[in-house]
């Protein structure tokens, strides 16, 4: 069993209209070279689920400037005004969830269930009252699960069956994630042999991924980006 | 000066111990205000608990940033974990505080900073899950808003992040807690008279016995 992948096989799985989960709070753990090769093969009508949109030029908001996204599902994109003016210009659909409700709806469709029942937001404009039950003499909320068809995440360590590791926090969504879809497609700049991972390192064990890409980690994006550090 | 005045006396409210969560903006900067002899586990809603202050140039790891975005550096006794167990443990009320910015807050502890209709709405964020499920809501803001209007308010005009949630709010004029007979003000700023807090303030605030300066 030996899950690697070149870059355009593996992004090739992805067809127009595709939903598609993208690891990543702000830049650790977004895969940026698997986003660079989506932009390459052009794929369009496409929904991304993430929780932020990146910042202006870098990440998915590269593949939303560029036309290939319908909607964003998302958690919070304040850090992205080129992304925020196409919303409220209308050329993006974007919908919010609060962030661990996001997170909780990707994990619950990884955990193979179908949705849970919350008292997030109850009584506030996000919740639509027709959601809303009486279960066990208590007021709560159904919140459906999230699914999408393939889930592009960044791994720190990824073995040739495809069992990954996470550095700090690059793990975000990454783990929910890669049990939420369909057709995983990790990339990483450290492939290693199966066994190198300890069986107990491992975060994603290799049944849930489909592809792993080794890619290079040179490219600006994965490094430090100036002034959000002390001078 | 009014910010360094707000985290300085918002240091006081943390005690040795506990688990915090520091938001984006002004609460964030909380981090250099801390006494280093207490034990204090920062909780970053990206899945760190145990956050430090921010790193130098030296130090960043370009994998490890705060909820905000800042390179950061991470305490003895840290933990990282993924988005679903980050809010599992907000949700299970497992932080003892919540410091947070508003846009506005009101009397009977209504927070909104989330959203201005029309204007600024970038998303949710964390923002309701720790407003909503955090024993203690600590509010940090300026008195009035850039026009001079006061965001201490008797009702909340904007949608809410979470109702009746706040406990105490400091800003650059008061120390004000949300009690269960209104709005109480404990303490004013230096220079400050309680009557100068009281017609700057749309609330109805309920002086206390003794009223403290800070």
């Amino acid at each position: 069993m030996n899950k690697q992948a070149t870059l355009e096989e593996a992004i090739a799985q992805i067809r127009d209209g595709a939903s598609i989960m993208v690891g990543g709070f702000g830049s650790p753990g977004t895969p940026f070279c698997l986003i660079e090769e989506l932009i390459r093969q052009g794929q369009t009508g496409l929904t991304l689920i993430k929780n932020d949109a990146n910042e202006q030029s870098i990440g998915i908001s590269r593949l939303i400037e560029n036309g290939q996204v319908k909607k964003l599902i998302s958690t919070h994109i304040g850090l992205n005004k080129k992304v925020v003016g196409m919303m409220n210009d209308g050329s993006l659909e974007v919908a919010f969830f609060p962030q661990g409700i996001l997170a909780e709806k990707i994990r619950t469709t990884g955990a193979g269930s179908f949705g849970f029942l919350t008292d997030i937001g109850l009584h506030s404009e996000i919740t639509d009252p027709k959601d809303v039950i009486v279960w066990q003499g208590r007021e709560v909320k159904i919140e459906p699960a999230l699914y999408a068809d393939v889930a592009l995440i960044h791994a720190h360590t990824a073995d040739h069956f495809g069992n990954l590791t996470y550095q700090a926090t690059a793990m975000n969504f990454c783990p929910l994630m890669a049990m939420a879809a369909d057709t995983v497609i990790a990339e990483t700049s450290n492939v290693v042999t199966p066994g190198a991972i300890q069986p107990e390192a491992v975060h994603t064990p290799s049944a849930f991924v489909t592809s792993v890409v080794a890619v290079d980690t040179d490219r600006p994006e994965y490094g430090l980006m100036e002034g959000r550090y002390e001078r | 000066m009014s910010v360094e005045k707000i985290l300085k006396r918002a240091a006081r409210e943390i005690q040795d111990g506990q688990t915090i969560n520091l938001g984006i903006g002004l609460p964030t900067m909380l981090v250099e205000y801390l006494p280093l002899d207490h034990d204090v586990m920062i909780h970053s809603e990206n899945g760190v608990l145990g956050t430090g202050r921010k790193a130098n140039e030296k130090e960043a790891n370009p994998y490890l940033i705060d909820a905000g975005g800042s390179y950061v550096t991470t305490r003895p006794g840290a933990a990282f974990f993924d988005s679903a167990v980050s809010f599992a443990m907000i949700r299970r009320s497992k932080l003892d505080m919540s410091v947070m910015g508003a846009f506005e807050v009101d009397q009977e502890g209504n927070l909104a900073n989330w959203k201005i209709p029309g204007k600024f709405s970038p998303g949710i964020g964390g923002a309701m899950e720790l407003a909503q499920k955090t024993g203690t809501i600590l509010i940090l803001c300026t008195h009035t808003d850039k026009y001079g209007k006061s965001k201490i308010l008797k009702k909340c005009t904007l949608p809410l992040t979470a109702e009746k949630c706040v406990s105490r709010i400091i800003t650059d004029m008061a120390v004000m807690d949300v009690t269960p007979e209104g709005l109480v003000l404990r303490e004013v700023a230096e220079g400050l008279t309680p009557e100068e807090v009281i017609k700057a303030t749309d609330a109805e605030l309920i002086p206390a016995d003794t009223i403290g300066s800070f």
